[in-house]
C-alpha cells in the first residue's frame, strides 16, 4: 500500500493504494464514485474519462499513485447538488442519453472541450469525443447536446469569455 | 370515439402521448448516480474471475486448483467443467475464483493447471464446401414455392446471379455482462443483475443452481437491475455467470461480484448468426418481380441458430430457398436486435439492387412496383415510406444509373432497403397505487435497456389521470414486482404501456366512485384532465386531483393491470424504410455515410423523443456492423482475433453522417396502437449502405463490412477504378 493525496472533487483527499492499482479502481473501489464507469479496461472506450488538471483522461489507463498532487474531477463532481451542470442538463434536454453508460464520459469530455474552445464547429465537437463510444448509440443527439451546451455557455458568460 | 374503456384517448384528446417527452431517469444517468450491476457494492464483496479454455474445441484431460486455493486472499474456487469434458469452442469457462480483491482472483486465475488434448475444429464458415468436407453441415430447411424452375426459364425474364454475405457480430455491450450475488441467509438469494429479463432470471438462477445440487427455491430468489448499460438482445438469460456467481457466494459465505473481462465480453457473451447466400432473381423487364432461389449458409456457434427469411419481405410467385446450418466452434449466438432479418435483408435487398441495376431501373421504383408481394397489411406502409423517405434524401436529384461517372476517386452513391418486424406488448402485470395524498406509484417487474420504459410507463399514467409525467411514481427493475415479460423482440413498450393503461384506468374508474357523491353526478359522467377531475361538459363542477384523492378518506387505491387483456391498445407488425447516400474513395477503399434517412413506421408512438432516438441509434448501429464489426476467428489459433474494443470496431461520433429521422404517424398508423420499435430500424443498414456503395462503385462488394480491403477487391474485379 503506497498513500496518495490528492484534490478530489474540489476537496484534498487521501487514499492507501495497491502498486499497479488504477485511478478508475481507486475512484470507484475506495471513494464510491461509480459514476465513472468500467467499459473496456483498456483505455479503448472512454466511460472511465475523468477530468485531471481539467484534462480528459482515461481513468484505467492512469496509476491512482500518479494522481499525486493533482486535481481529478468525476462526473458526480459536477453537478452542484440537485442542480445539474449545464452540460449535464444539455445531455438531457437533447435526449442525448440512452442507457447513459457513456454519458458520464461524454459530459466530462464535453465539458473539457468547452472550458478549452467555448464555440467548437461540428468538425471540433466530432475529434474532441472521438475517443467516446456510445453503443445505444446517441452520437446524433450528443452532437446537438454539446452545441446546445456550448450556447447556453456562452449566453450565460461560462467558457472563458 | 373510443368504443373500449382502456383505449387510447383519441387523437385531438392526448395530452402526453405521441409527443417529444424528456426520459425520466437523465438526470440520474447524467449526474453518475444511476447504479449500474457494475456499480454494486456489498460489504465484504469478493471478485470473481473465469479461466477460460484457449482453444477452439478440446477435451479436459486434468485441472489442478490447489495453487489458486492456497493463494491468501483466495476464497471459493469453483470448477465448472471438469476433466473429461469436451469443450465447443475458445473462450468457454473452465474455472471461476473468487478472492478479496482482482489482483488476487487474477493471480490465483494464472495459477490454475489445466491439461487439454486438442481436438480438429473449425471456426470459419464462408467456404461452404470446405465446412461440408469436414462434416460440419446440417440442413437447416428448405421450402419451394410455385415453380421457381419454369419461372426461371421464362425467356421474358431478367436475370441476376450474386453472392452476398454478412457475419458474425457480437454484441459489445458497453457495460460487460455480469452480476452480482449474495446469500441474505442460506436459503436466500439475492442478485443484482446486467439482465433485460429481470422477472425471468430468478427462475434461471434457481433451476441452473438445483442442477448443481444448490437447494433453493425460486421464490426466495431476488434480482435487480435499476439500470443497464446495454443489452441488445444479449441479457435475456442468465448465463453461467449468473450461477457460477450464486455458487462462488454459497461456498465463500460473502457477496460475488463476477463481470465479464472485456475479451470474454467480446467472446462469449454474444454472437449474431452469419448467412452467406448464392442467389438468383429473376423479374420481368417491366420489373415485376417472377422467380428467386437462395442457397444459403450461416453459423451461430456449434448449436442451431435458425435461418433467415427468405427471400425477405417481397415474395414473388416462384421461389426456393435451401439453408445450411454450420456448426463453427466460435462461441454460441444470442439474440441480436432482430434475430435474422438483418441477414434476410442484406441477401435479398442486395440482390433485388443487383437485379434493378440489370434491368436499369431505379431502384426506388423497382421497389414500388414490387410493394405488391409484400403482406397486404403493410403495402400502403411501404408505398408512403419509399415516398418519403426518397423526398428526404433528395433521391430524384442525387441517385444515378450504378456506377458513378464524375471524374475524381471520391464516387458518390445511394442505396435504398425495405424491412418490417414484428413486435407485439409481451405479457406484463402491473399495480397502479392511489394513495389519498394524491401521490402516484405504478410498480413492475419490468427493465428500463435505455429505450425509455420508465417513461413510457410514467407517460401512459399520466396521461390517464391527466397529471404531469413527474407526478407519477414509476417503480421497475426488481422482480419482487408484479411480473414483466423480457425486453426482447421489440414487445416491450407495447407489454408495459397497456398493462399500466388498464391499470390506471382502473384505477381511475375507483377515483371516481369515490369522488362522484361530493359532485353530484354518476362517476361515468366525469373526466380526468389537466390535474382535475371533472363533470364532462360542464368544468366548473370539478376538484383537483389532491382534493379528489383525498375523498378517498384513509383507504388506498391499488389496481392490477395486465396484458394481454381487453380493447385494442398495441398490435403488430410494422414496416421501415432506410436510404443511405454514401462516397467511396476508390483509391483507399474508404466509405464514408454522407446522410442516411429512415421513415420508421411503429404504430402509436408513446413518446416520440425517445422513439426517435432508438431509429437514431439503430442507423448508428447499423452502420457500425455495415462498415465496421466482424468477428474475425482464425482458422489456425482457434481462437478470435479481435476480442477487445480496439480491433472491434465500431463506429465513433466522426464516423457517422447526417441522419434524419421521419416517424411515420397519423391517421393509417396510430389507431393501430402500440408496436415496438428496438428491432426494425436496425435491419435495414446493411442492405442500404451496400447498395448505395454498389451504386457508386458500379460494382457489388458481397460481403459485410464494407471495409477498405474488401471495397477494394471488389473495385479489382470490375468496379470504377
Amino acid at each position: 500500500m503506497e498513500v496518495v493525496r490528492f484534490t478530489l472533487n474540489g476537496d484534498p483527499v487521501e487514499a492507501g493504494v495497491r502498486a499497479g492499482e488504477t485511478l478508475v479502481q481507486t475512484l470507484r473501489e475506495r471513494f464510491g464514485l461509480t459514476g465513472t464507469k468500467q467499459g473496456c479496461d483498456l483505455g479503448d472506450c472512454g466511460a472511465c474519462t475523468v477530468l485531471f488538471d481539467g484534462e480528459p483522461v482515461l481513468s484505467c489507463l492512469v496509476l491512482a499513485a500518479d494522481a499525486e498532487g493533482h486535481s481529478v474531477v468525476t462526473i458526480e463532481g459536477l453537478s452542484n447538488g440537485e442542480e445539474l451542470h449545464p452540460v449535464q442538463k444539455a445531455f438531457l434536454d437533447e435526449g442525448a442519453v440512452q442507457c447513459g453508460y457513456c454519458t458520464p464520459g461524454m459530459v466530462l469530455t464535453t465539458t473539457a472541450l468547452l472550458d478549452a474552445n467555448p464555440d467548437p464547429t461540428e468538425a471540433e465537437i466530432r475529434r474532441a469525443l472521438s475517443g467516446n463510444l456510445c453503443r445505444c448509440t446517441g452520437y446524433t443527439k450528443i452532437v446537438r447536446a454539446v452545441r446546445r451546451a456550448a450556447e447556453a455557455s456562452r449566453a450565460d458568460g461560462r467558457g472563458g469569455e | 370515439m373510443a368504443t373500449c374503456k382502456y383505449d387510447w384517448p383519441e387523437a385531438g384528446g392526448r395530452e402526453l402521448v405521441g409527443k417529444r417527452i424528456d426520459r425520466i431517469d437523465g438526470p440520474e444517468k447524467a449526474s453518475g448516480r444511476a447504479k449500474y450491476t457494475y456499480d454494486t457494492h456489498r460489504p465484504g464483496l469478493l471478485i470473481a474471475k473465469l479461466l477460460t479454455c484457449p482453444y477452439a474445441h478440446a477435451k479436459i484431460k486434468s485441472i489442478d486448483i490447489s495453487p489458486a486455493q492456497s493463494l491468501p486472499g483466495v476464497k471459493a474456487v469453483l470448477v465448472i467443467q471438469d476433466a473429461g469434458s469436451e469443450i465447443q469452442w475458445a473462450g468457454d469457462e473452465i474455472v471461476a475464483v473468487a478472492a478479496v480483491n482482482e489482483d488476487i482472483a487474477e493471480d490465483a486465475r494464472r495459477r490454475i493447471k489445466v491439461e487439454y488434448e486438442q481436438l480438429p475444429h473449425l471456426v470459419r464458415e464462408e467456404d461452404l464446401e470446405r465446412a461440408q468436407a469436414n462434416g460440419r453441415t446440417k440442413p437447416a430447411g428448405e421450402e419451394t414455392v410455385g415453380d421457381p424452375n419454369k419461372a426461371f426459364q421464362d425467356p421474358d425474364v431478367v436475370i441476376s446471379k450474386g453472392f452476398y454475405g454478412i457475419p458474425v457480430i457480437t454484441h459489445c455491450c458497453l457495460e460487460a455482462h455480469g452480476n452480482v450475488a449474495e446469500w441474505t441467509d442460506a436459503k436466500t438469494l439475492k442478485t443484482w443483475s446486467s439482465t433485460q429479463n429481470v422477472s425471468g432470471l430468478p427462475g434461471q438462477i434457481g433451476a441452473g443452481l438445483r442442477r448443481q445440487k444448490v437447494n433453493v427455491d425460486d421464490s426466495n430468489i431476488e434480482t435487480v437491475c435499476q439500470y443497464i448499460g446495454g443489452g441488445f438482445g444479449s441479457k435475456v438469460f442468465s448465463r453461467p455467470w449468473g450461477i457460477v456467481a450464486a455458487q462462488l457466494a454459497k461456498m465463500a459465505g460473502k457477496p460475488v461480484k463476477l463481470m465479464l473481462d472485456r475479451d470474454a465480453e467480446l467472446e462469449i457473451a454474444g454472437a449474431r448468426p452469419s448467412a452467406f447466400a448464392k442467389i438468383s432473381v429473376a423479374a420481368k423487364k417491366d420489373g415485376t418481380l417472377a422467380a428467386w432461389d437462395s442457397e444459403s449458409w450461416g453459423t451461430g456457434g456449434v448449436g442451431p441458430a435458425g435461418h433467415p427469411p427468405l427471400p425477405y419481405v417481397l415474395q414473388p410467385p416462384n421461389t426456393h430457398w435451401k439453408h445450411t446450418m454450420v456448426a463453427a466452434n466460435i462461441g454460441p449466438s444470442r439474440a441480436w436486435r432482430a434475430p435474422n432479418h438483418p441477414q434476410g435483408c442484406l441477401l435479398t435487398m442486395g440482390a433485388l439492387d443487383d437485379l434493378a441495376a440489370k434491368l436499369e431501373m431505379d431502384p426506388v421504383e423497382f421497389l414500388m412496383k414490387n410493394v405488391h408481394l409484400a403482406p397486404k397489411l403493410l403495402t400502403k406502409i411501404y408505398s408512403e415510406e419509399l415516398q418519403k423517405a426518397a423526398e428526404l434524401a433528395e433521391w430524384k436529384k442525387n441517385w444515378h444509373p450504378r456506377g458513378d461517372k464524375t471524374p475524381g476517386h471520391t464516387k458518390r452513391g445511394m442505396g435504398v432497403s425495405l424491412h418490417t418486424w414484428g413486435g407485439r406488448g409481451h405479457t406484463s402485470t402491473c399495480n397502479v397505487i392511489v394513495r389519498p395524498d394524491g401521490s402516484v406509484t405504478v410498480r413492475l417487474g419490468s427493465q428500463d435497456l435505455g429505450t425509455g420504459t420508465r417513461t413510457v410507463i410514467a407517460i401512459s399514467v399520466a396521461e390517464t389521470f391527466g397529471l404531469p409525467v413527474e407526478a407519477v411514481k414509476v417503480e421497475i427493475g426488481d422482480s419482487k414486482y408484479p411480473p414483466d415479460g423480457a425486453s426482447g423482440g421489440s414487445t416491450t413498450v407495447g407489454g408495459v404501456s397497456a398493462s399500466t393503461r388498464r391499470g390506471a384506468v382502473d384505477a381511475l374508474g375507483e377515483l371516481f366512485a369515490a369522488v362522484a357523491p361530493s359532485l353530484g353526478v354518476p362517476p361515468d359522467q366525469l373526466e380526468a384532465h389537466l390535474g382535475l377531475i371533472r363533470v364532462k361538459g360542464d368544468a366548473s363542477k370539478s376538484l383537483t386531483w389532491k382534493q379528489a384523492c383525498s375523498k378517498l378518506g384513509v383507504k388506498t387505491i391499488q389496481t392490477t393491470g395486465r396484458n394481454p387483456g381487453p380493447c385494442h391498445l398495441n398490435d403488430s407488425g410494422v414496416g421501415g424504410v432506410q436510404i443511405a447516400d454514401v462516397s467511396v474513395d476508390t483509391e483507399t477503399g474508404q466509405v464514408k455515410v454522407n446522410r442516411m434517412v429512415a421513415a420508421q413506421d411503429c404504430g402509436l408512438i408513446i413518446d416520440l423523443k425517445t422513439a426517435e432516438s432508438q431509429v437514431y441509434g439503430a442507423l448508428i448501429m447499423g452502420i457500425c456492423y455495415s462498415l465496421f464489426e466482424e468477428k474475425i476467428m482464425d482458422e489456425t489459433l482457434g481462437q478470435m482475433l479481435n476480442p477487445n474494443m480496439e480491433f472491434y470496431k465500431l463506429a465513433g461520433i466522426g464516423d457517422i453522417g447526417e441522419l434524419v429521422v421521419h416517424m411515420m404517424t397519423g391517421p393509417g398508423y396510430d389507431e393501430r396502437g402500440v408496436i415496438g420499435l428496438g428491432e426494425p430500424p436496425v435491419i435495414s443498414p446493411g442492405a442500404a449502405i451496400s447498395n448505395a456503395v454498389a451504386n457508386a462503385i458500379g460494382v457489388r462488394v458481397p460481403t459485410l463490412p464494407l471495409t477498405p480491403d474488401r471495397v477494394l477487391a471488389a473495385l479489382d474485379k470490375g468496379g470504377l477504378a
